[in-house]
């Protein structure tokens, strides 16, 4: 019986021909991940296990991207950017991104693929949820807590329990209102916010290779919202030429089996889906547009590492374009790379910044933001009874600040469009 | 007593998560915010208005969280397991977990997390006394005298019972 992409990759690292679900196997990493929150107690951890002055196991495999609370003067987020830059400056680290200078990057999840980090074949732990993300190159990332990647940081080796995989084959020509956020929250709609859990998520099918990198990256992204432990997409050409323009480092394309066994497998067909939210206060609990139009809002919020890429703000911009919004509208472009593309790229003879700034948004610095509430002081937090529509990936009570307010996922289209009416609003009543 | 997909956002709203995880005059804020996330009329069901820990307390009066599905869903942070250990909750027993917390909870040591074969909150109140048998796998409802069964712990009952993953690790010969 054939093996999924999943499981020879886990092989691969574990030195063997093949694993079957529910083996637990030890593997070696190729790259961990950490940033500013989980950081300073993963060294913490590592010091105390290690050695004070212990080495990691391969500084060049350690790669720390501070992002989340970042633009904030709460002293204690500051004193964990103390504590990285310490740590890195100690250990003579390659690959510490580090705030306040021009390598400062933004949301860790788009710096690694910006950074070519993200090679097929490779295995990746973060200590981040959405560290599943990088999973749309073809390769096997988690997320992981503070002690397992101080484990890692060690020793280079983590424990892993072979997931079975879920099969996702979305088929068809994408239409012009629809975007990957529209096909993962419908995912996660249908298989509920526990259907994936201890599985991979693997995404397949001529609408998936139609989407560019970033639009995979959404769909990989929200993985974890299903309980996911993996979102997976083979290598293809695409994936090639974005890694092969970013790093000089090895890869390799692997491929599920013809014969590989799925423990669930579905077919969409992506020109009859419609536009989706995910309303409150769980990202499985899906509606139509259709449903929740007419709702009104307070806030509107373009970001994070699932919708503040650049594609997701060249959607946003064809609506926004010419139009002021009618609520208080915050961009937060994911990373540096982003913003310096947004001042950088036109529309209709203006640079997408200025095509916001005319529509009256708010525009943030790259980083986490509000996706996750944050220090008090972060740039579109809410505080009270917001109603919001945002391009985040989670909406559980008090995700963004306030346990009264109310958040509705949906792609950078139905945001941006119910940014200039006020209320959710179907993105094929505005677009041309 | 909790309900279904109890997030790590409501176990340890992200504001809290820069206190120092070591030094003991910030990590008791970890106890006193354990669960301080949850919406007031869901906090200690039926009723609600019962929070974990007291909002002047660093501590709770509770011993072991009993919940519904999908325990722990959402990030990955393992600030959520050890607030809740902070706190001084030795156990939870839930029908499910996600998947990153139940691993952080196992490989931290910070608690024991148990399944449930059967949905307990519909049948426990807050502050109702329980007693769980390890050995026997079973939790007694004091009251009542009804006995539930929880699932095997299975293959992390050897990383729980060595204290955390390093340990586990050290004992079995993985790292040295």
């Amino acid at each position: 019986m054939g093996q999924t992409i999943t499981q020879k990759i886990l092989a691969q690292h574990a030195g063997r021909d093949r694993v079957a679900p529910g083996d637990n196997i030890w593997v070696d990493v190729d790259t961990l991940m950490t940033h500013d929150v989980c950081g300073p107690p993963t060294i913490g951890i590592f010091q105390r296990e290690f050695g004070e002055d212990a080495n990691v196991w391969d500084p060049d495999k350690l790669v720390i991207l501070p992002d989340h609370y970042i633009f904030t003067e709460d002293p204690h987020a500051r004193r964990n950017i103390d504590i990285l830059r310490d740590f890195a400056a100690k250990h003579q680290l390659k690959h510490y991104f580090d705030v306040g200078t021009a390598r400062y990057k933004g949301v860790c999840h788009v710096a690694l693929a910006e950074e070519g980090f993200n090679r097929p074949g490779t295995v990746l732990f973060g200590t981040d949820s959405h560290s599943c993300t990088s999973g749309a190159f073809g390769m096997f990332s988690t997320g992981v807590g503070n002690t397992d990647a101080a484990l890692i940081m060690g020793t280079g080796k983590i424990w892993v329990k072979v997931p079975e995989t879920m099969r996702f084959v979305f088929e068809g020509t994408l239409p012009p209102w629809l975007m990957a956020k529209d096909l993962i929250l419908s995912v996660i709609g249908d298989i509920g916010f526990e259907g994936g859990t201890y599985r991979a998520l693997e995404f397949d099918g001529e609408a998936v290779f139609d989407l560019s990198m970033e639009e995979r990256m959404t769909l990989t992204n929200m993985a974890i919202e299903a309980g996911g432990k993996n979102g997976i997409i083979a290598a293809d050409q695409k994936t090639v030429d974005y890694v092969e323009a970013r790093t000089d480092m090895p890869y390799e394309l692997v491929t599920s089996d013809a014969d590989a066994r799925y423990i669930f497998e579905k077919v969409y067909d992506v020109s009859t889906m419609e536009p989706v939210v995910a309303k409150p206060h769980r990202p499985d609990n899906k509606a139509s547009v259709s449903e929740v139009a007419g709702t009104k809002l307070d806030r509107a919020y373009i970001g994070s590492c699932t919708g503040g890429k650049f594609e997701d703000f060249l959607a946003a911009s064809r609506i926004l374009e010419g139009n002021r919004v009618q609520v208080d509208t915050f961009v937060v472009p994911a990373s540096t790379e982003v913003s310096k593309q947004l001042r950088e790229q036109t529309l209709g003879g203006k640079t997408l910044w200025q095509v916001f700034v005319d529509a009256g948004c708010k525009m943030g610095h790259a980083s986490c933001g509000a996706c996750l509430g944050g220090p008090v002081d972060t740039f579109g937090r809410t505080h009270g009874t917001e109603v919001v529509i945002s391009t985040t990936n989670r909406n559980f009570p008090g995700r963004m600040g306030s346990k009264q307010s109310a958040v509705y996922l949906a792609s950078p289209l139905t945001v941006a469009a119910s940014a200039l009416h006020g209320e959710i609003t179907d993105p094929r009543t505005v677009l041309v | 007593m909790l309900g279904d997909s109890i997030d790590t956002d409501q176990i340890i709203p992200a504001a809290h998560l820069v206190y120092s995880m070591t030094e003991p005059e910030e990590r008791r804020m970890y106890g006193r915010y354990a669960c301080s996330g949850v919406p007031n009329d869901q906090a200690g069901l039926p009723e609600g208005g019962m929070p974990l820990t007291d909002p002047e307390a660093w501590t709770s009066d509770f011993r072991i969280v009993i919940a519904g599905s999908n325990f722990g869903c959402g990030s990955s942070r393992e600030h959520a397991p050890f607030a809740l250990q902070e706190a001084g909750i030795e156990a939870v027993v839930a029908t499910s977990y996600a998947r990153i917390f139940y691993r952080n909870a196992v490989d931290g040591g910070f608690l024991v997390p148990f399944e449930s074969r059967e949905r307990l909150i519909d049948q426990i109140r807050t502050g109702d006394d329980v007693v769980i048998d390890v050995p026997a796998g079973t939790l007694t409802h004091v009251s009542s005298g009804e006995v539930f069964l929880l699932n095997p712990l299975g293959d992390v009952a050897d990383i729980l019972r060595a204290g955390n993953v390093f340990e586990y690790a050290r004992q079995a010969g993985f790292i040295s």
